[in-house]
């Protein structure tokens, strides 16, 4: 049984953990081919092939997925869907766009950020922010899938795939690209890092949320943020984290300012070590905390910046 | 240019779901129901755009159960024109699956040819984020997901997508199907007169079958199951005390 990966690749740089993890997850499923596109994509390519448990890589080299627009990285796809029995990729903004798009061209449905891989039509997945899983057996010919990188290890880099050169399929011509507002940071990416400080609304504005920062910078952390927090304009949204935001499950959460609603819980609450740090002793978030330490985050915060 | 926006009726967002004992999914029996918050967003992006001159029409759309006809009142009593409903099931308990629900949507688009169809981002239920996607590729459309921005020009629309690693721009043809994320807008609250007047729109009732689409779903529910609790946790009493307990857990 064969797989296809479609691997994370952002302006011609491959996003390794993402993709490792999704080679990890698909590697029960049979002999995992990656997918790498992009208007250059050589070196996503080279370095897909040293990921353990990778078969092949495709390396689709053509202006058109450049931005990887979802109707022609859809089309690519399909056009090489005959061979694979699963077509899989991390579940990234970019991988939510297209998979969809490409299950609905093969008259399939779609199983959107499994978690566990049963056999090879059943998954499991949440549903409701979390508040229930669920495992689901496809009736279908093609399993399309996405898998939630938070509970899958990145797979090592032991590897030496053949990387094979392949045309691009039709530019369906629907849609171009404008532009891009990415803000560059030297933190580590929030779905990967080992340690996560997020503040919430309570931290007040844009400006105090440098003691965040603060903090996060001291435990070499990245940095995430509320819903509440981002829509009042302290932090991007490519911070929030949460059921319609980034999922993450670093060693280490620290969560200052934020209430604990049930979407943010979606996204951080299989974290090895929770801390929260709010005044409101009854707040929701203490339910999930391992330490939790009511005080004011004006005071505490900078106070255990200095500590550490 | 007739605006489409499909709308799903969804447990509400504050009511804490509870896993029904035999497994077979969440009890929805007597408990709060609402619209998708996302498409609340929808609604009232699509009606923006009227009052703006920029569409003449907003239809509400939704597949599922009849009690849906609530959720359509409240799209109606926001300000929709008028609504269709395509009862896919009997059962509150059963989720039309995004392809079915896409392809039911297609057959409306085929009637009603809209130059715009503005769905959520994802159900709240499901969590899957697949309907619009899934009516873009049958439709053989442009698709714009996860919108935080839309200005709708002539024959292609700018849109502003939250992803990853921030916030891309691009250029759509129209016509289009845009998913929208929660920072689009703020959806109004329906008023008094609005909802009485909502009782008097044209709600049309359909089925599944009336557009040709068999229902029947692709992924069979094996188990339902709570998610793992967290082992409880403890207050401590001072930041001196958190760096303690943290380094005897190893974490800094
Ligand atoms: C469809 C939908 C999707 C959503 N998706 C997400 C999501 O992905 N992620 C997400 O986070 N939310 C999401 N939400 C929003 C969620 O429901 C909550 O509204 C949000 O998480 C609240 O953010 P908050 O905890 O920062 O703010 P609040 O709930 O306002 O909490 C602020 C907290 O700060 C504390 N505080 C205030 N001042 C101080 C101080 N000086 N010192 C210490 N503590 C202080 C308060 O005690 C309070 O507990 C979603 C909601 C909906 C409807």
């Amino acid at each position: 049984m064969a797989v296809l990966l479609l691997a994370e690749v952002t302006d011609g740089e491959l996003a390794l953990d993402a993709t490792a993890k999704a080679v990890t997850a698909a590697g029960a499923l049979g002999d995992v081919t990656v997918l790498a596109t992009g208007a250059t994509c050589a070196d996503a390519a080279a370095e897909a092939a040293k990921i353990d448990g990778v078969a092949k890589v495709l390396c689709a080299e053509d202006p058109i997925y450049g931005k990887r627009l979802a109707e022609p990285v859809a089309d690519l796809i399909v056009s090489l869907a005959g061979d694979y029995e699963h077509i899989v990729a991390p579940a990234t903004t970019d991988a939510k766009n297209i998979m969809p798009r490409v299950a609905a061209l093969l008259d399939v449905m779609v199983m959107s950020d499994v978690t566990a891989v049963v056999d090879g039509s059943t998954f499991e997945r949440p549903i409701y922010a979390g508040n229930a899983m669920q495992t689901v057996k496809s009736s279908d010919a093609k399993k399309v899938i996405t898998f939630r990188g938070a509970t899958f290890d990145a797979a090592g880099m032991g590897g030496s795939a053949s990387v094979e050169n392949i045309g691009a399929a039709a530019d369906p011509a629907l849609s171009s690209w404008v532009e891009d507002k990415v803000a560059t940071s030297d933190r580590p990416e929030l779905t990967s890092a080992g340690v996560v400080v997020s503040g919430g609304r309570g931290v007040g504005s844009e400006d105090d949320f440098k003691i965040i920062e603060a903090l996060a910078d001291k435990l070499n952390a990245a940095v995430g943020a509320s819903r509440a927090a981002v829509d009042s304009g302290y932090a991007p949204n490519d911070w929030q984290v949460g059921q319609t935001g980034k999922v993450v499950a670093p060693d280490l959460y620290v969560a200052v300012g934020i209430s604990g609603a049930i979407q943010h819980l979606a996204g951080m609450k299989d974290s090895k070590i929770i801390v929260a740090i709010n005044k409101d002793e009854e707040a929701p978030i203490f339910q999930v905390a391992d330490f939790g330490l009511v005080a004011d985050l004006f005071d505490a915060v900078p106070d255990l910046t200095s500590k550490l | 240019m007739k605006v489409i926006v499909p709308v799903k009726r969804v447990i509400d967002y504050n009511v804490k779901v509870r896993v029904k004992a035999d497994g077979s999914g969440v009890d929805l029996a007597n408990v709060k129901m609402s619209m998708n918050p996302f498409d609340e967003i929808a609604v009232e992006q699509a009606i923006r755009l009227k009052e703006a001159g920029k569409a003449d029409e907003v239809i509400a759309v939704s597949v599922g159960v009849k009690q849906a006809q609530e959720t359509l009142r409240t799209a109606l009593a926001m300000g929709a024109d008028r609504a269709i409903l395509v009862i896919a099931s009997d059962d509150v308990h059963t989720d039309i699956e995004p392809l079915t629900v896409a392809k039911i949507l297609k057959g409306i688009i085929d009637e009603e040819q809209p130059g715009l169809v503005l769905c959520g981002k994802q159900a709240i239920d499901n969590d899957m984020n697949a309907t619009g996607q899934m009516l873009s590729a049958l439709m053989g459309w442009s698709q714009a997901t996860f919108a935080s921005e839309l200005d709708i020009d002539g024959d292609s629309a700018t849109v502003t997508r939250e992803v990853d690693g921030g916030l891309q721009t691009i250029k759509v043809n129209m016509p289009t199907v845009v998913t929208v994320d929660l920072r689009l807008n703020e959806p109004r609250y329906a008023s008094l007169p609005n909802i009485m007047k909502a009782k008097k729109k044209p709600l049309d009732e359909k089925t599944a079958a009336d557009y040709g689409v068999d229902a029947s779903p692709r992924l069979e529910i094996v188990n339902t199951v709570e998610p793992a609790a967290r082992a409880a946790g403890i207050k401590v009493g001072s930041v001196d005390e958190l760096i303690e307990k943290l380094k005897e857990a190893g974490a800094v």
